[in-house]
């Protein structure tokens, strides 16, 4: 049994030290992107799907929760960023600080609903909150309906830095996608996520063991909704703009999908199937309403015959082979 | 009051397709613990058949009203068959996962060849014209696609509550290996709910098309305002799925007559108390 437990900790050590190396390498690759070539817009574009798709992966992956109404965190950020940037004339800090804060607030309100019931009840909820919100934010003046909030000024960072250079808009994207990144990391890592994944396992022997996992599953719901703002307040900084394509389903089951196909319950996999699913979207713009029907059945082999996503596959298959 | 009496109708008709709907989600949830995200898409499909069925091959709305469920069905029990049955044993999350996906390329096929807009087809000459109540003009397809509802959803309730058919099922449910046990084929029984609850959605496809037109979308958005009806009323039970999807179509009917802005959202903001009052839906259990 000690052995056990000793091979155990052994073995976590051996994948904390891999992450490390893995976050270094990812680090140092998207660092070098400003001076690669590689058009800086997608890569933006990708680094705050990737926030949005860990932040959503942190919630199904550690804590067994799907939600598909994570596009109500994106778009919610994104618009009150936008509108304190445009219309009250914020700095772009507090602007980013506003949008996460809507954020937060949203999730613990929604949170409070959403967890009183498990699995499929759960995405169902969530999707129906976010079609809620979505007739909202169609219906109030300060989005502009069908229009959206257009041309946000970047600003001055912190009343130096001019988010109007491309190259210090990566930076500091880039930037806020790595501190998200941490957070997530570190919570998963933490005595918290333990208690998460113990409850994706086993949630009755949980509550058995005295943990109040309403408290946990709630919090992670909590975080996961913030850090998910965060990535879409960002985006208000990439796109220059905020609009009702953020909060609709489609977006959700967009962040989903590049879950799925980078592979659930895995550290960097999120981030690799944002850059897939974008980059898809990219090269198949001219393709209209095919891009749905690849979705689609990306969506279908990927349940079929690929649950554990690229990165999952990889990591099986380096466990396996040593 | 004319106005009011014509949102009650508007409500009734929208709840006939809730209903209709979540009867079939309902039904397939017991059998295969899926949620059936393609639903809105296969109702689409539905729609489509009928719509074809007229313009290529003659065929009137009666053929359609026969044809298009069978048809759509065949095509469930094909995508069971191929695809969801692989998923016996996994998590339920991954059924919601494929169908959403399966979801998404039917609709988005559908949108490549008939675009966003809607396609017009015609009531049947026998449903045409309006009866004079006194207090309102009644359109007779209109009545007829509530009352035809009604009796679908109702036979469907004797099919699975009182048949012996409908005993091996909710048998199956609760136990399928015990069911095995006795010699019935579970799996052929699972594929045929499939196609059944499949098939009421392609009904309700065919009722719908000379209401609200014959387009690739038309069942997005609804089937996220019957995911809320479904979890409103809970899976539990048969009729309960009937009476939570008629009652919530008449409540938002008479907010659109009293409080029109909050139409859209009037079912998501009962679901929301509905799960703040009792999370495990008006006549779900506890799971």
């Amino acid at each position: 049994m000690a052995a056990a437990a000793d091979h155990t900790i052994l073995a976590t050590s051996h994948t904390m030290r891999d992450e490390m190396a893995a976050f270094a390498v990812m680090t140092i690759l998207l660092a070098i992107v400003p001076w690669t070539g590689i058009y800086p817009f997608f890569v933006m574009q990708a680094l705050c799907f990737a926030l949005v798709a860990c932040a959503f992966n942190l919630l199904i992956g550690y804590g067994g929760l799907l939600s598909f109404g994570h596009a109500m965190f994106l778009g919610t950020a994104g618009y009150v960023s936008a509108h304190a940037l445009k219309v009250l004339g914020l700095s772009p800090e507090i602007g980013i600080l506003c949008g996460v804060a809507s954020a937060a607030v949203l999730a613990l309100v929604t949170g409070i609903v959403a967890i009183r019931r498990q699995g499929i009840y759960f995405a169902m909820i969530t999707l129906a909150l976010s079609q809620l919100l979505y007739f909202i934010y169609l219906q109030a003046p300060f989005t502009h309906g069908e229009d959206g909030i257009q041309s946000v000024p970047p600003g001055k960072l912190f009343g130096v830095l001019s988010l109007a250079d491309p190259t210090i808009l990566y930076y500091f994207v880039l930037a806020g996608f790595l501190l998200g990144f941490l957070i997530i990391f570190r919570a998963i890592n933490s005595p918290f996520g333990e208690v998460l994944k113990s409850i994706r396992e086993n949630e009755p022997r949980a509550i058995s063991l005295g943990y109040k996992t309403d408290h946990y599953k709630l919090l992670a719901y909590i975080l996961s909704g913030t850090l998910a703002g965060f990535g879409g307040s960002l985006k208000v900084f990439v796109a220059q703009n905020a609009s009702l394509t953020d909060v609709h389903w489609s977006m959700s089951g967009e962040i989903v999908l590049m879950t799925l196909v980078g592979g659930l319950g895995t550290i960097f996999g999120p981030v690799a199937g944002a850059f897939i699913i974008v980059a898809m979207q990219q090269y198949l713009a001219g393709f209209g309403q095919w891009v749905t029907v690849i979705q689609g059945a990306i969506f279908v082999i990927c349940v079929l015959s690929f649950r554990r996503g690229v990165v999952g596959e990889i990591a099986h298959y380096f466990r396996r082979s040593f | 009051m004319q106005g009011l009496y014509a949102q009650l109708l508007v409500g009734l008709i929208n709840g006939s397709f809730y209903a209709l709907l979540s009867l079939g989600l309902a039904v397939i949830f017991g059998m295969l613990n899926i949620i059936n995200f393609a639903h809105g898409a296969l109702y689409m499909m539905g729609a489509f058949c009928a719509y074809f069925l007229l313009n290529m091959l003659g065929l009137n709305y009666w053929y359609a009203l026969i044809i298009a469920p069978i048809a759509v069905g065949l095509f469930g029990i094909l995508l069971e068959r191929t695809m969801l049955q692989w998923l016996t044993g996994l998590d339920h999350l991954y059924g919601l996962l494929l169908t959403f996906g399966l979801g998404l390329v039917i609709q988005g096929i559908f949108q490549n060849y008939f675009g966003s807009s809607g396609l017009p087809y015609a009531i049947p000459d026998q449903l045409k014209g309006a009866w004079n109540l006194g207090f309102m003009y009644l359109p007779v397809y209109r009545a007829w696609v509530v009352f035809f509802s009604l009796a679908i959803c109702l036979g469907t309730w004797y099919l699975i509550e009182r048949t012996r058919l409908g005993g091996y099922l909710r048998a199956a449910t609760e136990n399928p290996v015990l069911v095995r046990a006795f010699g019935i084929n579970v799996p052929r029984m699972i594929t045929l709910t499939y196609g059944l609850g499949v098939g009421l959605a392609a009904l309700a496809g065919v009722l719908s098309a000379p209401i609200n037109q014959v387009r690739p979308l038309m069942g997005a958005d609804l089937i996220i305002v019957v995911f809320a009806v479904v979890v409103i009323g809970g899976m539990g039970s048969i009729m309960g799925s009937i009476i939570t999807g008629f009652a919530l179509g008449v409540i938002e009917g008479l907010t659109k007559y009293f409080y029109p802005e909050a139409s859209n959202t009037v079912v998501f903001v009962l679901m929301v108390l509905v799960l703040l009052a009792k999370p495990t839906g008006l006549t779900g259990r506890a799971t």
